[in-house]
Formats: structure tokens, sequence, C-alpha cells
């Protein structure tokens, strides 16, 4: 257990050192409204990363997940604005195809990363269709949700914690969690237990798709407006994100919570870098820099953990 | 049972009661694990059938075993590293309660590791990856005799003690007469001889695929199943007829376990698989072979036995393959001499024989045999005075064998030195001198007339009663 704990101790360090570096940096942060501002973009990255993490999760990895929640976006904005039966449909059979992929990686052997490869260019393309320019609108319960002010804290910081409450019971409590992670740390070990590793890769990739989906429609619901490359970084943030989080690109190792916080961290880190006026040319550099730091102290832990 | 053209189990047939202990022998692919595999249903006989107490007859045999309660432990450890312990019961445990799951797995997984192991200090919230070898084992062990949807009838356990210490293997032994008194049915594969007379009440000895012996266990001694183990019937029968006093040159090579070799000499390495025969070669090559210093003259060069994992690069061509090792050596600074290299494959096509018309087709084009042929080219066409070779004969016929065994002592004549590990007898009986390896250490060094079946069987095998 106290690995475990390690592993989760420094993605919440690191946030709280970086916090502590923008609150210096920028004293106003410090309030409801500031906090808004700094982390309301973290909750579609946070979507997003709960998405690669259940991929991580069966070994994986997705490639397309920047392509697949442009492309959410772009429905959300055009179908389930204007015709919602249609749209929703859409973003229904947009999740059967994310579990058909998983199927399809398990049943005949492929490389996920080359299929989620190619995926993403079939997302990209279809995106690009729906919404040529960019454009649309959120459904208006959209906004009003995202908008929504809570008490005390702001709808911001409640709603990636609430999520990964939620994902933690999904993934880590439940029966179905435990036999999904069990792919990732032991394939054959299932099989022969008599469990269809078909259908459970195409359920990970499946949950993989809702989390998707559900990032799309909040990144409309805070920007009201979408645009078919909206959220491209998205697919190296989120793969960042879990591994910031403490997950591990194989074994099944994945923390939800941490993903989380992962995914909080790397927002920040590019508001910090704007607070110390870095030119933007220089901020996806430093951007990776803070991630390389972090994994190095990592690193360090697992040596160590490793040497006890 | 077959594998492609290799029979791996004939006339095989094996029936176990209700209360048995069935103790498991026989020597390196004997077809101990294959017959463990056709009984727990994960292998389909190719002809012949197995009969299960429960399960109709629409079931495959995999199901069939399931339901009748077959359980398997096999020395590849068979648990998620990722879940802790009571989840890790989860999941061969298809059909637990799904309210408060977690409960019912925390106690059944308490209840099993209390059962046959007390004391053991594992706690079911654990995550299995932060456990020792040994606890992992003791889990897996424990989930095997657990109750989960059926009761365990048949438990197959295959070495159980390898990462067990003697305390702890006692317990376990124990627990397995206690569980046949009470009317359950154990295969236990070991080669602590201890454990096998403590626990069976039946010893059945494989070789070569076929059952050659079962009876009661009272029928046996230690040296009366050793004896029951050997004799391989001879391929050819001049095995050993070269082995003549033999001038040796001076030590050229010694390993920290005691391992050593003199120039001239053929050193095998034996043992049953497994044993830490591949780590110690491994341990030689590369301390005698450093990335940083790489010179163009090698020291040690190594024959691999697993052709596709470390030896073939699938792509290349024979020739390509074959100058591989030794490109530095006939090579100016920068660019290969395309004239030497092919001069080199050519006469070594002619020396060992590669059947093909073109060195350019490609590696695969050969059959499995030629390949590794064409790995024993690349090793024996350096300079290297060591030659390290991992169970090289693997899927190689009798023909292709008799010509390097003739290669191979032709080379040792001009002072190469091999160190040579085979899992097949008639291999290491043609060295000269032979270290028999046990879980990891050398339990026997035997030289010239010393070197007998008999006498790597009986060092293999655990022949003193496990100290407590």
């Amino acid at each position: 257990m106290t690995g475990d704990r390690l592993r989760l101790a420094l993605p919440v360090l690191s946030l709280a050192v970086l916090l502590g570096a923008v609150f210096y940096l920028q004293p106003r942060a410090m309030s409801y409204f500031g906090l808004n501002l700094l982390f309301n973009l973290a909750i579609p990255v946070a979507l997003a990363t709960i998405a690669q993490m259940m991929i991580i999760m069966v070994n994986d990895i997705d490639l397309s997940i920047g392509t697949f929640v442009s492309f959410c976006a772009c429905v959300t904005a055009t179908f389930v604005h204007d015709t919602p039966l249609i749209g929703y449909a859409i973003l229904a059979a947009a999740i059967l195809a994310y579990a058909g992929l998983g199927a399809l990686i398990q049943f005949r052997g492929l490389p996920a990363i080359v299929v989620t490869l190619g995926m993403s260019f079939v997302w990209g393309g279809l995106a690009v269709l729906i919404l040529p320019s960019p454009g649309g609108a959120s459904p208006e319960w959209l906004k009003t949700l995202m908008s929504y002010k809570t008490p005390l804290v702001p709808i911001a910081v409640v709603a990636p914690l609430v999520i990964a409450l939620v994902v933690h019971l999904l993934i880590k409590r439940s029966w179905v969690g435990v036999i999904l992670q069990g792919v990732g740390g032991n394939d054959r070990a299932m099989e022969r237990a008599g469990w269809s590793l078909v259908k459970l890769r195409a359920s990970a990739y499946g949950l993989a798709g809702l989390f998707g989906v559900l990032a799309g429609m909040c990144l409309v619901g805070l920007t009201t407006a979408a645009d078919a490359n909206i959220a491209l970084r998205y697919t190296l943030l989120s793969i960042a994100g879990v591994i910031l989080g403490g997950g591990e690109f194989v074994g099944g190792r994945i923390s939800p919570f941490g993903a989380v916080i992962g995914a909080l961290t790397l927002t920040l880190a590019a508001s910090f870098l704007s607070f110390l006026r870095l030119s933007p040319d220089w901020q996806i550099g430093a951007q990776g820099a803070i991630l390389i730091l972090v994994l190095a102290v990592r690193l360090l832990f697992v040596r160590k953990e490793a040497a006890a | 049972m077959s594998f492609g053209p290799v029979h791996a189990l004939r006339a095989a047939t094996l029936e176990i009661a209700a209360g048995e202990c069935i103790g498991l022998v026989g020597h390196n692919g004997a077809g101990k694990s294959t017959l463990a595999n056709v009984i727990n249903g994960r292998l389909s006989p190719t002809q012949g059938a197995v009969t299960y107490r429960a399960g109709d007859a629409t079931l495959t045999n995999g199901q069939k075993a399931q339901a009748s309660g077959v359980r398997s432990v096999f020395q590849e450890l068979s648990l998620c590293p990722n879940l802790t312990v009571l989840e890790n019961l989860r999941i061969p445990f298809r059909t637990m309660p799904r309210k408060n799951w977690r409960r019912v797995a925390r106690q059944k997984m308490q209840d099993a590791l209390d059962l046959v192991f007390p004391g053991h200090g594992i706690k079911p919230s654990a995550t299995v990856g932060n456990l020792t070898i040994a606890e992992r084992q003791m889990v897996e062990i424990a989930i095997a005799f657990a109750d989960r949807d059926s009761e365990p009838s048949l438990v197959i356990l295959d070495e159980p003690t390898s990462s067990l210490d003697a305390a702890i293997a006692q317990q376990l032994l124990d627990h397995i007469k206690r569980f046949c008194t009470e009317g359950g049915a154990v295969l236990f594969i070991s080669h602590m001889m201890g454990e096998i007379f403590d626990v069976s009440t039946r010893i059945v000895i494989m070789k070569d695929g076929q059952i050659v012996d079962d009876q009661p266990a009272r029928n046996f001694t230690r040296e009366s199943i050793v004896d029951a183990m050997g004799h391989v019937a001879p391929d050819d029968t001049d095995t050993g007829a070269t082995r003549t006093a033999k001038t040796l040159g001076a030590e050229v090579v010694r390993a920290e376990n005691g391992l050593n070799a003199r120039q001239g000499e053929i050193v095998g390495l034996a043992g049953l698989a497994g044993h830490g025969q591949a780590e110690a070669l491994a341990q030689i090559f590369f301390d005698h072979s450093s990335v940083w210093k790489s010179s163009g003259n090698p020291e040690v060069v190594f024959v691999a036995g697993d052709r596709t994992r470390d030896g073939v690069m699938p792509l290349w061509s024979i020739l390509r393959n074959l100058s591989l090792t030794t490109l530095s050596e006939f090579s100016n600074r920068i660019l290969v001499d395309r004239g030497k290299e092919s001069d080199l494959v050519q006469n070594w096509k002619q020396r060992i024989g590669i059947r093909t018309d073109n060195v350019s087709n490609p590696i695969l084009s050969l059959s499995g045999g030629n390949q590794q042929k064409v790995l024993f080219a690349r090793a024996l066409a350096s300079s290297a005075p060591i030659v390290v070779m991992d169970d090289p004969m693997r899927g190689v016929d009798v023909g292709t064998k008799k010509e390097v065994y003739q290669m191979i002592r032709d080379e040792a004549a001009k002072g190469r030195s091999f160190l040579w590990y085979s899992t097949e007898t008639d291999e290491i009986l043609e060295c000269d001198r032979v270290f028999v390896f046990r879980t990891g250490h050398i339990a026997a060094e035997l030289s010239g007339d010393e070197i007998t079946e008999e006498n790597i069987l009986a060092a293999s095998f655990e022949m003193q009663e496990a100290a407590v």
C-alpha cells in the first residue's frame, strides 16, 4: 500500500508546488473567480485523460483521443444543438465504434498504436466535414451546467474531483473494474480463467469512447463553439497526464485520482508559464521540461522503492 | 498428443481417483507438463480422450475440467501483479456474488491462506506486485485450494516448492496429505525426491512422452526411480567413443559460481531445464563482452538456442546473417569488404553444408536445422576462443546434429573452448566435463567416465530429505 500512496503523493506534491508558484506570482488568483479561471479548461482535459487511462489500463495507447474529442465537440456544437435526437445518436454510435475498435484490436492481434493513429485521421476528417470552419453553438443546458456556480469552491475544482471519485469507484472498487485491470496485469491468466479478452478489451475501449464524448461535450459547454482542431493537443496531454499521475504504460497500473491530478497539473503548468510572461513560442517546450522534471523525480522514487 | 511432427505424449493412460496423491517424475522433455496440460483441458489431445467427473458432452475439455474442480498451479506465475491478493481471487472465481464481493473475497482468501499456510502473514489487501516471489507462490497455491464456484477435486502442482523455503514447503506437503485424506486428489510434479516420497501414494514415471512405470509409492526406492527415468534410447552408438584422453590447456574462463573451462575443452551444463544454466551462460557472455569496449576480436561468441528470439535476423539474407559477428574482423574502418564477406560465407556454406542454391536468399527460406547451421557458422567463423551455446540443437534433425557434433570436436581439438548447455542427454555425453545445475547452483561436477546418464539424473534430482 505504501508504494501506491507514494505514487499518488508525487502528482499531488507537484500540483501543490505549481499552485504555490502561481499564487506567489499572481496573488489575485487565490479567489473563487481566479481558481475557476485557472482550472476551468481542466475539466475536458481531465475527462480525456480518463479516456486515455482506460486504454493504457489494458496495455494499449490511444493516439486518436485528441481528434476524437474534436469530433465529439463538432457534433455537439452542430447536431446536438440543432437536432438533439440525431446528435445523441451520433455520439452513441461513436462510443460503439470505439468498443468495436477494441474488439478488432484484440481479435486480430493488431497493434493499438497503429489502429488509433489511423483512426485519428478518420475522426479528424469527419470533424472537418461536419464543421469546416469554426462555429456552431453550445446546447443551452450544457452552457448552464458548465457555468454553474457551486458554493464555496468553484465548479472547475469540484468537477474534476467528482469525476475522479466516480471513476475510482468504477475501476478500483467494482468487480468489473478489477477484471478490466486484470487484462493489463496478466492477460493470459484472464484467458485461462475463462474470460473473453475480446469482450473485456471492447468494454475498456467503450469506456474510453464514453469519456471522450463527455470531454467533447464539456469543451463545447465551456467555449460555446467548436472547431475541427479544437482538441488536437489532448492526445499528448492525456498520455502525459496518465503517466504523471502515477500510471505505467504496461502492467495495468493506473490511478484515476492520479490521472485527474496529472491533467490539472498540466493545465496549471500552461497558466504558470503565462504568468511568468514566457513567450508562447517557448511554452510547449517549457511544459515538456516540467513533465521531464516530474517524471525524473518519480523514477528516483520508484528506484528507491525497488531497492527497499 | 503431438505438436506438429513432434509426439510430446503417446500411449499415456492415467486414471486419477479421489484421495490419491500422484507424484509425477521424469527428465527434461519427458512430457510431464504436456500431460498436466492435457488433464486440465488447456491442450486437446490429437488422439484419445480425457474423461472428467462432471460436465456434459457439449462442453470443451477446459470447461469440463473447470466444472469438475480441476485446478492447476504452474511454475510461471499466473497472478495479476497490479491487483491485490483478494482481487486476484475474483479472476478465476467467475460466479462470485456481486453484492459485497470484496468481503466475500477477503474472507475466502484469508481462509484459504490460513488453511494451507498457517501463520503466513499475507494481507488479502496487499498488492501482489509488492509481495516476494515466495509469497506470490503461496497466494497462487492458496487460490488453487480455495473454495470457489466448485470445490477443488484435483489440484495439479508443477514444481510448487521451487521458490518456497523448507518450512513453508513442509506446510504445503502437510496440507496436500490432509487434502488427500479428505477425498481430494493431487498431481504433484517435483524434482525433489524427498517431497515425492513424502506425499505420494502412487508414483508415475515418464520418459520420452510415455508413462513407463505407475505403481504405489512403497514399491519404489530413490535408486529405482532414477533407473526407470534413465536409459533414453540412444540415437547412435558412437557417443563418447571419441572421448580419449586429451591434453587440455590452461583455464580460460571461470565464473563466480565455480563454472570454468580450459582451453580446448567442451564443457557441458546439464540439469533440469530452467535451473540457472541459461543465466550462467549469459553471465559468462556478458562478463567477457562489453558494449563500450567492443573490439574487432571478440573473446566470446554466442550460439542461441531460441533462434527467433535471439538468433536470426528474420528479414536478412543468409549471407548477411552469417557474416554478422565477423563483419568488423574483415572490414576496413567504415565500409564492409563485400568480396571478403562473400568468400567467407561461401567457404562456410561448403564446410557446414548449408542446403541452399544462393546465399542471398532470405534466411527464413531455410529449414530450422539449416538456420541453426547458419548461427553455428556465424559463431565459428569468428576468431573468438570461447564459444557459448545455449541449447543450440532445439528442433534440429539427427543428421545435422551429428555433423555439428563433429565440427565442435574438430574446433575443440584446434584449441577452442565450448560451454554447452543442453537438455538432451546424448549431447551432454559428448562433453569432456559436465556441470550439473540444480536451483541455480552447481550440484555436481563430473568428468571423464563419471559422465553417465545415471549420475546426471541423480545430481539433477534432490536426493536428500529436505532439511527442516
